[in-house]
């Protein structure tokens, strides 16, 4: 599977993205600079995580505005795969290809620890290789990860299956509204979430329950995944 | 050089130098200097740059030792890890700009230790970082404690680095004066090293990374006096961090070091654009001529003395080889950050500032570092303090509720209110976390290595003790490392004292350094770098003395550590190292009695090292899993601790002695360690072959921890006193810690 890791300045989960896309994929991504306006032909974009541009307007605000930013949209709209975690998923909404906002933290503290993640639908490219209802484990590392949106986008997000994750066991670390960790759009081909799988793949992570997210899209693009 | 005020003896005491230092200066110039000249002077002779007062004393210190590739002296000491790998670091203080403005005080403290370790050419891997606050319930602690985690996590966080340990206290003596030490690591190729000493005459000498303001202008100087009433007038010399800034920098600076454009590097701290241009000439024997007029500025109407001493963040200086000046500048254009060249390398020894085309300052160069004022202060012999004898302390009606109140105080109670701030995780190779004995991290792209990181000192032993006060710190650092199976390579020091100009706080400072020098001599456990901050003191109150060691320690092969947390069912736990018996400035003393007398506990340091490679040798030979020190409240604490954090309980027999001391005294040297039961007897023979003393406790299993015929606590009833102080103390919900036993 060929990969494609989107480079803002600021971001600095990308390091530990790409080693992660490498050791699932067996090959190292293609790094994309801010500048870029086109996306090489890959079965899958990141937008890693960080504080793109110090976040210092609002997370992921000045970066949705970036040429590459454009690029990513132009990918999304023709259908291909595209996975925001933590800053990529606050970019994602402030690009507006996921709906939503991510607040402040209700603590207003930035947050780093270990939460259980329920997978709400288990049917997405992005999900498949967990089972409906499976609870898995994840860390989370943020300050503005309180999810909101208004009640007509919550109602169709559930009516749709665009929830994939929840914050389960009462584990949620940020006060996000009704406890979404993770979505998708309504094409199924963009998922944010706030949790970083990346993170928890391997023994030394202390666990490997964020693999299936990049397996799922992996056996996805390969047709292999049911 | 004129337009510039008189120099009257006002203006002189304004900047810090003493009317013989100014004498000094006249001697050296031959005439009157300029305002700009009287600020380059106060700027490189002040306490915090010059180390006037502890110089002597610091050059006692180990710091040498077969793996030290660079010693104090550098913007961080360098050790070599095999492979061609070393790991770069250092711990520094940011104690008077974190009382004055918590937030940006630690955040910046964060960011100049992080420039310090990536100026070098590493790539910074790991952060701690050592707080001490005043009492819990002076009115200033919570909103220090709230500002300061929240500005190390703030930048640490948004820079990229994973916090892998620190520690925090609290103690009256710190309420006018807080102190945050930072450290950080960084790993590094050992034949891609870059330092700050000027090479080549003529070759141009570049400013890189952000734009000089007015911030921070005098913070040196600032921190070289003691507090009084009117230290909030002095915010405006806190500087201002953007860690956002300082990751592209780190990224440019890295990027640029691969290209051969760097001949000589140096990080813009204190006294700013002054230091780090005095210090790259004055080490290469050149001069330096800087034109200020091609300086970034973020401000209008700048003077060239606000340029020289502005302590904004986020800046480097360099040497640049001129035939790489193209590829060297498109880099700095990619990160968005600015790339000026100011100025040149000269033969003629000189510092040289241009501005509008006049010359502001020119002075010898050398001397405005080497020919430094040096002193050697007078001191006095610490008192010894009379110790306490286990049999002068009441003995606890209720070991079980005197262990609660331990587990619960302030000081011992769990820090995961302060660490769930900071990320522990991020660049994917943290292999312990907080709460352990030491953080690891994986040395990456190394298929077995692993470093071990500990912050350590028990500033209330050196308050009692400064000589034994030092070992213990280094002590204890070398034990925490060997606890997770690591072989401590070296440590840097971060020396936090009172106003040096009285004789008693001066000889808190010898004698700790003499602790400190020796421990580290019989431990071979190098200092390799650090920092000095004197005149902690606020209205003549002075900080206990607090010499915080940060420790760096090898894991040959990271599948064979040890852990808190890895305790198992069955399981058989081990003391090693004798039984307690002191209780001398012992945590239980301060709680339980609320008695902060006798001496600190003896530091054997023979036994420390015997006890410890004993340790780390079954821990390397993958026997023993489970380790844990014993330091502050001792055996039952560490028992506890080992408990709560791997959900499982333990029966115990502690052996015959005073309740209080055997399960409380903070003995030296020791450990408990579990092993599976086939390995148990096999370890208390070759413990007795080794001369190491070992008490068989008992075995894990169940939800209680039961000390036989002393206590009985359910792990669920230890985990709700130690968890509870810190975020109830940050809600509002107590400030005094839970009722003693």
């Amino acid at each position: 599977m060929k990969t494609a890791v989107v480079l803002l300045p600021g971001l600095n989960r990308d390091r530990d993205m790409i080693a992660a896309l490498t050791s699932i994929t067996g090959r190292a991504p293609q790094t994309v600079w801010q500048t870029e306006t086109a996306l090489p032909d890959v079965d899958l974009v990141v937008v890693p995580g960080g504080f793109s541009f110090g976040d210092y307007l609002r997370a992921g605000a000045i970066a949705a505005r970036s040429p590459v930013m454009r690029a990513v949209a132009d990918a999304a709209g023709k259908g291909v795969p595209v996975l925001g975690v933590c800053n990529g998923f606050q970019i994602l909404c402030e690009a507006g290809l996921l709906p939503g906002a991510l607040m402040r933290n209700a603590a207003l503290r930035f947050v780093c620890r270990e939460v259980k993640l329920e997978v709400v639908n288990a049917g997405t490219r992005f999900s498949s290789a967990y089972q409906a209802g499976q609870v898995i484990r994840c860390p989370v590392a943020h300050h503005d990860g309180n999810y909101f949106a208004d009640d007509a986008t919550l109602k169709a997000l559930e009516d749709n299956g665009q929830i994939v994750f929840r914050y389960a066991e009462g584990t949620n670390p940020n006060g996000a509204v009704r406890d979404i960790a993770g979505i998708v759009n309504a094409g199924g081909n963009v998922l944010g979430m706030m949790p970083h799988p990346e993170n928890l793949i391997e023994p030394e992570h202390g666990g490997t329950d964020g693999r299936g997210i990049f397996e799922s899209a992996l056996g996805a693009s390969t047709g292999l995944a049911a | 050089m004129t337009d510039e005020p008189a120099i009257t003896p006002e203006l002189v005491a304004a900047h810090g130098l003493k009317a013989d230092e100014y004498e000094r200066v006249l001697a050296l110039i031959g005439r009157e200097p300029t305002l700009t000249e009287l600020g380059i002077f106060s700027a490189m002779w002040n306490e915090h740059c010059s180390y006037k007062s502890s110089k002597k004393w610091l050059r006692t210190l180990p710091t040498k030792g077969e793996r030290v590739i660079q010693g104090p002296g550098e913007n961080a000491g360098v050790v070599d890890i095999g492979d061609g790998l070393c790991v770069v670091f250092k711990m520094e203080s940011h104690n008077h700009p974190s009382y004055i403005e918590p937030y940006q005080g630690a955040a910046t403290g964060v960011g100049g230790i992080l420039r310090d370790v990536f100026t070098m050419g590493a790539r910074p891997i790991a952060a701690m970082n050592a707080l001490r606050f005043g009492a819990p319930d002076h009115p200033k602690t919570r909103h220090l404690v709230a500002g300061v985690v929240a500005g190390v996590g703030g930048y640490g966080n948004s820079f990229g680095v994973p916090t892998v340990g620190g520690e925090v206290n609290f103690h009256a003596r710190y309420n006018g004066n807080c102190l945050v030490n930072a450290f950080a690591a960084g790993l590094a190729k050992t034949d891609a090293i870059f330092y700050s000493e000027a090479k080549g005459v003529g070759l141009p000498v570049v400013y890189l990374g952000a734009k000089t303001g007015r911030d921070g202008v005098g913070g040196a100087t600032m921190a070289s006096a003691e507090f009084d009433e009117s230290i909030e007038e002095k915010r405006p010399t806190v500087q201002v961090g953007d860690p956002f800034t300082e990751k592209c920098l780190l990224e440019a600076c890295l990027e640029l070091m691969q290209t051969g454009a760097v001949i000589a590097i140096q990080d813009m701290g204190a006294a700013g654009l002054t230091c780090s241009a005095v210090e790259m000439g004055a080490k290469g024997g050149l001069g330096i001529e800087l034109d200020l007029n091609a300086v970034p500025v973020r401000e209008d109407r700048m003077s060239p003395y606000e340029m020289m001493l502005s302590e904004s963040q986020e800046r480097m200086l360099m040497v640049l080889d001129p035939e790489k000046r193209e590829v060297a500048e498109a880099i700095f254009v990619k990160w968005g950050l600015d790339f000026a060249v100011v100025g040149k390398t000269t033969d003629d020894l000189r510092f040289r500032v241009l501005f509008e085309g006049k010359e502001v300052a020119n002075l010898p160069i050398k001397e405005l570092g080497d020919e430094a004022p040096e002193y050697d202060r007078p001191w006095v012999e610490p008192q010894p303090r009379q110790d306490v004898a286990p049999g002068d302390v009441a003995v606890p009606k209720n070991c079980g509720a005197a262990l609660l109140s331990l587990l619960g105080s302030p000081d011992l109670c769990s820090r995961r209110w302060v660490f769930e701030q900071y990320d522990t995780l991020i660049q994917g190779n943290s292999l312990q976390r907080p709460g352990g004995d030491s953080g690891v991290v994986r040395v990456d792209g190394h298929p077995t290595k692993a470093l071990a990181f500990s912050s350590d000192v028990t500033p209330r032993y050196c308050e009692a003790d400064p000589y034994r006060g030092g070992a213990q710190a280094v002590a204890e650092c070398w034990r925490n490392l060997t606890a997770v199976g690591a072989e401590p390579l070296a440590a840097t020091d971060n020396l936090n004292f009172g106003n040096p100009e009285k004789p008693e706080l001066m000889g808190q400072f010898v004698k700790a350094v003499e602790g400190i020098g020796a421990a580290c001599s019989a431990l071979a456990f190098p200092i390799v770098s650090g920092n000095v901050s004197l005149y902690n003191e606020t209205q003549g109150t002075a900080i206990l003395p607090t010499p915080t060691i940060g420790g760096v320690g090898l894991i040959e092969d990271r599948s064979n550590t040890a852990r808190v947390d890895a305790l198992k069912e069955g399981d058989v736990l081990f003391l090693v190292g004798h039984d307690g018996s002191h209780l001398g400035a012992s945590a239980y003393l301060s709680t339980i009695e609320e008695r902060e007398d006798g001496a600190p506990p003896p530091v054997d340091l023979a036994e420390e090292k015997r006890n410890g490679d004993f340790v780390r040798s079954f821990i390397r030979a993958g026997r023993i899993r489970t380790c844990h020190d014993l330091s502050d409240g001792g055996l039952a604490v560490a028992l506890a601790e080992l408990c709560m954090a791997s959900r499982i309980g333990a029966a115990i027999e502690a052996g015959d002695g005073p309740d209080h001391a055997i399960l409380f005294g903070e003995d030296q040297a020791r450990y408990a360690v579990a092993l599976s039961p086939a390995d148990a007897e096999s370890f208390a023979a070759a413990a007795a072959d080794a001369g190491v003393p070992l008490r068989r406790l008992g075995t894990a299993g169940g939800d209680r921890l039961k000390v036989a015929g002393r206590l009985d606590l359910t792990i669920r009833a230890m985990t709700v006193a130690h968890e509870s102080w810190f975020p109830s103390y940050m809600s509002g919900t107590v400030i005094e810690p839970p009722a003693a036993a």
